[in-house]
């Protein structure tokens, strides 16, 4: 029987799943050793046992705590698809205001149907075996870890940093440029996309682990840059945090 | 009898709401469009922040019109600072945000809507049966992405955007390979026509304001006037103050409208409203899906969805043709002001007109920022034809009618994920 994988989403903004499907004729292949089962966005079908689901977004209210709980209790294996899974992405952007605040300055009303909590990562509600990070994923990192769990191996995230990827395929450095880039301490996986197109990285894969922090203070001092304007940056996809 | 019709988590649609129908003796007693997608406050997370962070953080309200977000945004920060990008640079950005209609419609159209005209219940089962057009499907979608690849950097939350033109310029040799695949997409294009022309559509209509931007000589993506089928012809500034949005208790979108009452944004606005300015293999097209401009079926969107793909994809290969004559620079070394300042800015993104408007404070970081959403624009009027439309199909049964709306909800492609930043049908 095929590997049966589901994709459902939380708060988020439902770009990671249309990553997926941006796959297009390597999503083809997929479709010939998984059955999609379940995909809200594309599909009116359920069913009641996945083998690996695929899941987006943040967790910021009681019924979708317990919807993921349910997701949980039928699924083998959990993949937290994305920042907002992950980490929380640019829902914690305001983490430290109030949401009693933000919602008075969004909505202007507390009604009931409004009330959510501080948004959570999925790792804060239920066991994720794995996670695909990034805002948005990279299509081929989503096809090795599937790969990889097709084949009943561990999946493996790079464990070094943008700096590696972005000097490998010469792109000028963004800090000759005056601009703050996370680049030393992100995890690699996206080949510098955002270097590439002449932006610098905002660090939306996350922290790499055991980051080199002193030499990449030094560089801050040398462009003489603050300890706050990086703390603002850390913020976007909120890494660092946790 | 009263009778409940709940559909929960809509499905195919972008986002999550639920529909709830209840009908008492045979009659239709309420009907609410639920939308429950989390709330966001994406207006709040932007405060403080400064102009050069905007737009990507502004980007991730919605993955799908991830790029109409962007243009918005870049447009209203531009306004604001006082910038005036390089003509060329706005071809580019006219590119770009075609790509993502090109990619929004044919996604919708073939995944989302096509189903419930074939009878099943998702393209999936195309796989087996039918997978000349499911690879089809997919041929089209892989070259409207490519647009935004080859000038977003990105499919889905482009990187060489920025204010005042783009960060990064795609090569010549890259818009000459993309311009042939454009090319190359007519003969599917054509199958496609003759697909969505043996469809069925639902015979209905509720007259309603068709609100879009009017743009000089072209088909509106960009503008500062907005026009209605009703005879407003307001700046966007003018016409973004006469918005009034409110909010009701059983959604977490906000609802928007005007003294005039509601009215609806999207394609089937802006071809009803700019029909003379499609590209005549578009009207042919049209003429081809027995659709006129005088339609008031909002089933009709879905074809109108269809007229707009010929248009921008005819119209792409001469924006390509324009940037491959003239080169210009790329926007990095542009100096960036240092002070602030209010912006207004409005783009027609694949459901219809988007508004940011933005204030910054002297260092250039955010005051204030206001985003309307097309969606939130068209909630009350999905309501309404709903409504209109039901009294019709009472006698059907259950399954049947949910089917029904369920098509009509469609035929909007609304996206949830912006308006509140899912749909399930309940009937009662």
């Amino acid at each position: 029987m095929k590997t049966r994988i589901g994709f459902f989403d939380f708060t988020g903004c439902e770009g990671c799943q249309l990553t997926v499907m941006n796959l297009e004729n390597d999503l083809l292949q997929v479709l010939q050793l998984v059955e999609v089962v379940e995909f809200r966005e594309l599909m009116s079908e359920e069913v009641s046992e996945i083998d690996i689901a695929f899941i987006e977004g943040s967790i910021t209210r009681r019924q979708d705590r317990e919807r993921l709980q349910t997701i949980r209790e039928r699924s083998k294996i959990l993949v937290a698809l994305g920042a907002c899974a992950d980490n929380g992405g640019v829902n914690l952007l305001a983490s430290n205001q109030d949401v009693a605040s933000l919602r008075q300055q969004v909505y202007a009303s507390d009604a009931e149907h409004l009330q959510t909590f501080t948004p959570l990562p999925l790792h804060r509600v239920v066991k994720v075996d794995y996670r695909i990070p990034g805002c948005p994923i990279d299509g081929q990192e989503f096809l090795a870890v599937m790969q990889a769990l097709l084949l009943e191996r561990e999946p493996e995230l790079p464990n070094f940093a943008v700096c590696v990827e972005c000097k490998l395929a010469e792109y000028p450095c963004s800090f000759d440029y005056g601009e703050i880039c996370l680049g030393p301490v992100t995890r690699a996986g996206c080949r510098a996309i955002c270097i590439e197109g002449g932006d610098r990285c905002r660090g939306c894969r996350g922290l790499v682990d055991n980051p080199r922090t002193s030499p990449y203070h030094k560089v801050l001092e040398e462009h003489g840059l603050s300890v706050q304007e990086i703390l603002e940056q850390y913020r976007i996809f909120h890494i660092g945090e946790e | 009898m009263s009778r409940k019709i709940t559909l929960n988590h809509l499905t195919r649609i972008e986002g999550h709401a639920h529909l709830i129908i209840d009908k008492q003796a045979g009659k239709i007693e309420s009907c609410r469009l639920e939308v429950v997608e989390s709330p966001r406050f994406f207006e709040a997370l932007l405060k403080g922040r400064h102009f050069s962070d905007i737009a990507p953080i502004v980007a991730r309200v919605c993955g799908v019109c991830s790029i109409s977000h962007t243009m918005a945004s870049l447009m209203a920060t531009d306004n604001a600072l006082g910038i005036e990008p390089d003509p060329r640079a706005k071809v580019l950005r006219r590119l770009l945000s075609q790509g993502e209609i090109l990619q929004s419609h044919l996604l919708q159209l073939y995944f989302m809507a096509a189903p419930d005209y074939l009878g099943i219940p998702s393209i999936f089962q195309l796989l087996t049966q039918r997978s000349d057009l499911f690879s089809r499907a997919l041929r089209l979608k892989r070259t409207a992405n490519r647009i935004c690849e080859v000038v977003g950097g990105r499919a889905v939350h482009p990187v060489t955007t920025a204010i005042g033109g783009f960060s990064s310029l795609p090569e010549a040799s890259e818009l000459k390979q993309l311009r042939q695949e454009l090319v190359d997409a007519l003969p599917d294009l054509e199958a496609t026509v003759e697909l969505f022309a043996g469809f069925d559509f639902p015979d209905f209509s509720r007259p309603a304001e068709q609100v879009c931007l009017e743009q000089s000589g072209q088909y509106p993506l960009h503008a500062n006037r907005v026009i209605s089928s009703c005879g407003i012809n307001q700046s966007v500034v003018q016409f973004k103050a006469s918005i009034d949005e409110y909010i009701v208790p059983h959604s977490t979108a906000k609802m928007a409208r005007t003294e005039r009452g509601h009215y609806c944004v999207g394609a089937l606005a802006r071809v009803k409203n700019s029909y003379g300015r499609l590209s005549p293999m578009a009207q042919k097209v049209a003429t081809a899906l027995q659709m006129t401009p005088e339609t008031d079926n909002p089933f009709h969107g879905l074809k109108a969805r269809l007229i707009e793909v010929i248009h921008f994809v005819e119209e792409a290969i001469h924006a390509i043709d324009d940037l491959l004559l003239h080169s210009f620079a790329s926007a990095r070394a542009t100096a960036m002001p240092k002070g602030g300042g209010q912006g207004v800015a409005a783009v027609e993104a694949p459901r219809g007109l988007l508004f940011h408007a933005y204030s910054y404070d002297q260092d250039g970081l955010l005051e204030t920022a206001d985003c309307i959403i097309p969606t939130a624009q068209n909630l009350a009027s999905i309501e309404a034809d709903i409504e209109s439309l039901l009294p019709a199909l009472l006698d059907l049964p259950d399954e049947q009618l949910k089917q029904r709306v369920e098509t009509l909800i469609r035929s909007y492609d609304p996206c949830l994920s912006c308006s509140t930043h899912q749909l399930r049908v309940a009937i009662k």
